[in-house]
């Protein structure tokens, strides 16, 4: 089938060349930090998880939300999502192998990593980690790749892949559950110590991954013949619905346990992302900006006059994936080393080649998922699915 | 040695010096009233960063310290309040690794790159830590520190005896195993002419450390996550 990738119009092979071109431009950067070291970024002795960190917890929600289409298609039968479903396998494949290079590129010494492998720790939460996410991206790479294999001979997908979908449900859910209690777990960072971490982390994942596969599905349906239908439409945006009123709540549970509780250390960190503590505030105008675009995507999903307006829902979706994107990307973990252990305060912005970096990243993740998307178009277009 | 073939030598372990001390948990006692009396001293800081080619890095955040000092309400966040006497207010506080009974750093590092020895010490190899950071992270008291950058051009006068470090990987007070280890007691204990910080083991009930933790009021750094420090102060 990968035959299917080196042939398409100009418009394909253009953004091939483009994200290539990005990929290389951030690679560049990334030379320049293996030479200067992680120095180069906005990192500190406070502040020593930055932008790649944030991305990486991003990506990882982005990747486990491939779940919301591939539960209910193999679990409860819903046909609808048929031909969604390969579309969510890929975005996690890219998603997955974002965060294993934002891993790579934030390790202070980049050709020590198989020092994971060579030293197995059961105790970090890293081994497991390593595990849950590698797993992932086999399970999406063997469940996505012979399903689509299967409509490219004309046939139902094999029965001993059944195992490896049905495995592949509770491993999602493991993956944002294991990369939250990578945080959830170390005594002394308040904003990151509460039981709510791993599901608030589903929650904004099953909110923000869908809302990210619409927008990409809106973009295939506006160059292709690919169309997922208006029901299965509607149904994610339900999901998308749930989860993100999930995620607003379980942040309001965070705030009456650090509010009402009055203790000051848990009030701290949200106090810096919202208030600024002690006249340092760069992340004030970020947190509310998110805050306000995901409530008010939250009230517009609700309306089902503006959630089932087709024309209206990518929008809607871009607030929701900017909202999350800063609460997670931006916020959250940085929000974790503000004020430091010792209560001082360093903030924290990532430097150019850090963004660039990042970018490049981002680059290589969205050539992958053109390039199967495209894989996947074509073989549906020979079958004369769409 | 027993040599296996051309060019190959078989590996023995390291026999520990008889001249080497030894204990079950070594622990640190800083009697903050004698620093107080001598300010400003920074005599054991000096020693210790000389001696392990500590780099004296300008840019704050790429900074690298293994003992420093800072004012109460930062040495101690969840027991200061702002009725404290001035004399505690003005106190500067040594602070260093706490060689923790539970230490976090350990529970997360992935490659076992950071360890509690028998003894109690929580040591580094510097050669396995992958620089991932995760025990920055872990750690309640900040006293960790990462080569954000090349080490060597900071070292001012380098200690030959003592290796130096390499950018990306995390350092940390060693308790200065090394020095234990030919008899020698810590750096900064040695520095310090006026006898402000005492070593000794934890584990033996008739040592001279417990016999000042039994007579002496005494604070740890945050016991109330359970981490177990190993450096007491006596207020």
């Amino acid at each position: 089938m990968l035959e299917k990738a080196l042939v398409g119009s100009k418009k394909y092979y253009a953004l091939v060349f483009f994200l290539a071109a990005v990929f290389l431009v951030g690679f560049f950067f990334f030379l320049k930090q293996l030479k200067f070291g992680l120095g180069i970024t906005g990192m500190s002795r406070d502040v020593s998880w930055g932008f790649y960190v944030a991305q990486f917890t991003y990506l990882v929600g982005v990747a486990a939300s491939a779940v919301m289409v591939v539960l209910p298609y193999y679990l409860h039968n819903y046909k609808d999502y048929g031909k969604l479903t390969i579309f969510g396998e890929f975005l996690a494949i890219g998603a997955v192998t974002m965060c294993l290079l934002f891993i790579v590129v934030d390790i202070g010494q980049t050709h020590r990593l198989f020092n994971v492998l060579l030293h197995p720790t059961p105790n970090s939460m890293l081994f497991y980690d390593m595990i849950v996410l590698n797993g992932y991206l086999l399970l999406n790479l063997i469940c996505g790749w012979t399903a689509l294999h299967a409509i490219y001979k004309g046939t139902k997908y094999p029965d001993w892949v059944k195992p490896f979908i049905y495995l592949s449900i509770p491993w999602a859910f493991s993956i944002h559950t294991v990369t939250a209690f990578l945080y959830a777990g170390l005594p002394g960072r308040h904003f990151w110590l509460t039981a709510v971490m791993a599901p608030r982390f589903l929650a904004s994942a099953f909110c923000s991954g869908p809302a990210l596969l619409l927008l990409l599905i809106y973009i295939v349906k506006t160059f292709t013949r690919f169309d997922p239908g208006e029901k299965a439409i509607k149904a994610l945006a339900k999901t998308i619905t749930y989860a993100l009123l999930a995620n607003l709540f379980l942040f309001g549970c965070e705030l009456f346990t650090a509010f009402y509780s009055g203790i000051p250390s848990h009030q701290f960190s949200i106090k810096y992302l919202f208030a600024g503590l002690h006249g340092h505030m760069k992340l004030v105008p970020w947190m509310w900006t998110a805050y306000a675009l995901m409530l008010i995507a939250a009230v517009l999903f609700v309306i089902p006059k503006t959630r089932n307006n087709l024309g209206l829902l990518p929008l809607l979706c871009i607030l929701v994936v900017i909202g999350t994107w800063i609460d997670k990307g931006m916020g959250l973990i940085i929000g974790g080393f503000i004020p430091n252990p010792l209560e001082r305060i360093t903030e924290y912005m990532p430097t150019f080649p850090e963004v660039m970096i990042s970018v490049g990243i981002y680059a290589a993740g969205f050539l992958i998922i053109t390039v199967l998307y495209k894989i996947a178009i074509s073989v549906m277009e020979s079958r004369g699915l769409i | 040695m027993g040599v296996l073939s051309k060019g190959e030598v078989k590996a023995y372990a390291v026999k520990p010096s008889e001249k080497g001390l030894t204990a079950g948990r070594w622990a640190m006692v800083i009697d903050t009233r004698v620093c107080r009396k001598h300010e400003p001293c920074e005599e054991c800081i000096h020693a210790c960063h000389h001696l392990h080619n500590v780099p004296q890095i300008p840019y704050k955040k790429h900074e690298i310290k293994w003992i420093w000092k800072d004012e109460f309400e930062h040495a101690f966040p969840d027991t200061a309040h702002e009725y404290a006497n001035e004399v505690l207010k003005d106190r500067e506080f040594l602070l260093l690794c706490n060689h923790c009974e539970h230490p976090p750093c350990v529970r997360v590092c992935p490659t076992k790159a950071t360890f509690k020895r028998e003894d109690g010490i929580v040591m580094m190899d510097m050669h396995r830590c992958i620089g991932c950071r995760f025990c920055m992270a872990a750690c309640p008291y900040g006293s960790r520190s990462f080569n954000w950058r090349d080490p060597r051009p900071f070292i001012k006068n380098p200690n030959p005896s003592y290796p130096t470090r390499m950018k990306g990987v995390v350092e940390k007070c060693t308790f200065c195993t090394e020095r234990l280890a030919e008899g020698k007691l810590p750096a900064c204990v040695e520095a310090c002419k006026h006898g402000a910080i005492i070593v000794g083991d934890l584990a033996d009930p008739h040592s001279e450390i417990n016999k000042i933790l039994r007579e002496y009021f005494t604070l740890r750094r945050k016991v109330h996550l359970g981490t177990g420090p190993s450096v007491f102060y006596i207020i």
